[in-house]
């Protein structure tokens, strides 16, 4: 049942878990950090998010959506603005969520966008 | 960790689990989807279960179960993964100041816990690192709060979609509810008109690279966006001021 190089294949992927998500702090020695890059840590976190993100939204297949009858552009749209609504309010994430999931899912299942 | 009374009798633990479950039900239905398409690539009830105890990382999930499906070399398995959770390499040069004052191990294992939301919730509730021991430990106590929440969810409703792999059609879409957890944490973090421009800069830069192997297309937004924001910075002369 258990493959055995599928399993160190997954332990690998566990150490790339690791690996990623503490490695700027996984040495005990300080780091040199230029000025540059100490400003321009203020901007890497959202674009990795949006390198992740933005694709998922906006490519089928390998390809940039061609059409506006999409529903995962309008379920992301919805969800967007309904964030930016609320934006202050508590609960946006989470918001977010809901009203994206409410325009995709009749779309996507009722329609097959 | 969460096992340590110092963390979990702490006040900023429920505080963590508080913040991590108003964002909870979009990290179910995520996992519960995650446990749906590893089994449904074929992997097998057995080894999806491990995939989703050991490696607990959902984006990566989705995106190697099919090249492991098709007998894909382990390498490029591994590179992909690494590509994709490269926006945690990210978070964690953010959190280093933050986590330097604990023993490696610790930060190890808490460092393994910390997905996107947890990286989000945590900063924005602690906008600058504490200097002082006590502060020290309300941050710890509140990520372990935070995380384990997140972790424990995530891990139910993965082995439960493992389980109903064949019960919930992937054609519904449920998990898309995913992605849109991620574009709400986006647009928390697009607290700037400089971040904004980050974010769209990458976006299309991830696109335009798409066809690129490995996933290295997040690696070159990331470049690109950064490097876009400070020539900008620059040219506007924003580099002297504080913004």
């Amino acid at each position: 049942m258990i493959d055995v190089f599928e399993l160190l294949t997954l332990l690998g992927l566990a150490a790339m878990t690791v690996l990623a998500r503490c490695f700027f702090f996984i040495l005990n020695r300080e780091l040199p950090f230029p000025a540059w890059a100490q400003r321009g840590l203020q901007y890497a976190p959202i674009a990795a998010l949006a390198a992740v993100v933005v694709p998922e939204v906006l490519v089928t297949h390998g390809q940039l959506v061609s059409t506006w009858l999409d529903a995962r552009l309008l379920g992301a749209a919805a969800g967007v603005a309904y964030y930016t609504y609320r934006r202050g309010k508590g609960q946006s994430v989470l918001g977010t969520i809901i009203v994206g999931m409410a325009v995709y899912l009749p779309l996507h299942i009722g329609l097959g966008w | 960790m969460f096992l340590d009374p110092a963390n979990f009798r702490h006040p900023a633990f429920r505080t963590g689990m508080a913040d991590a479950f108003k964002v909870a039900p979009g990290i179910w239905a995520w996992g519960l989807m995650t446990g749906v398409s590893m089994v449904q690539a074929g992997l097998g009830p057995v080894m999806s279960t491990w995939m989703t105890l050991l490696v607990y990382g959902g984006s990566a999930q989705l995106a190697v179960t099919p090249l492991m499906a098709v007998g894909t070399p382990v390498w490029v398995v591994l590179a992909t993964a690494f590509c994709v959770n490269l926006r945690f390499a990210v978070f964690s040069l953010h959190l280093r100041g933050y986590l330097m004052a604990w023993p490696r191990w610790q930060r190890l294992t808490i460092g393994y816990l910390i997905a996107d939301l947890n990286y989000v919730q945590f900063v924005q509730n602690h906008p600058t690192p504490a200097t002082d021991a006590a502060g020290q430990r309300a941050e710890m106590a509140y990520l372990c709060g935070n995380c384990f929440l997140t972790w424990a969810g995530w891990q139910i409703a993965s082995i439960l979609g493992i389980v109903l792999a064949s019960q919930v059609p992937l054609e519904w879409g449920l998990g898309f509810a995913g992605v849109l957890a991620l574009v709400g944490i986006l647009c928390s973090l697009a607290s700037s008109r400089m971040r904004t421009v980050s974010l769209v800069v990458s976006g299309a830069a991830a696109i335009a690279a798409y066809a690129l192997p490995l996933r290295l297309n997040i690696l070159v937004a990331i470049a690109a966006a950064v490097a876009m924001c400070l020539v900008i910075e620059k040219t506007a002369g924003m580099d002297k001021a504080t913004t």
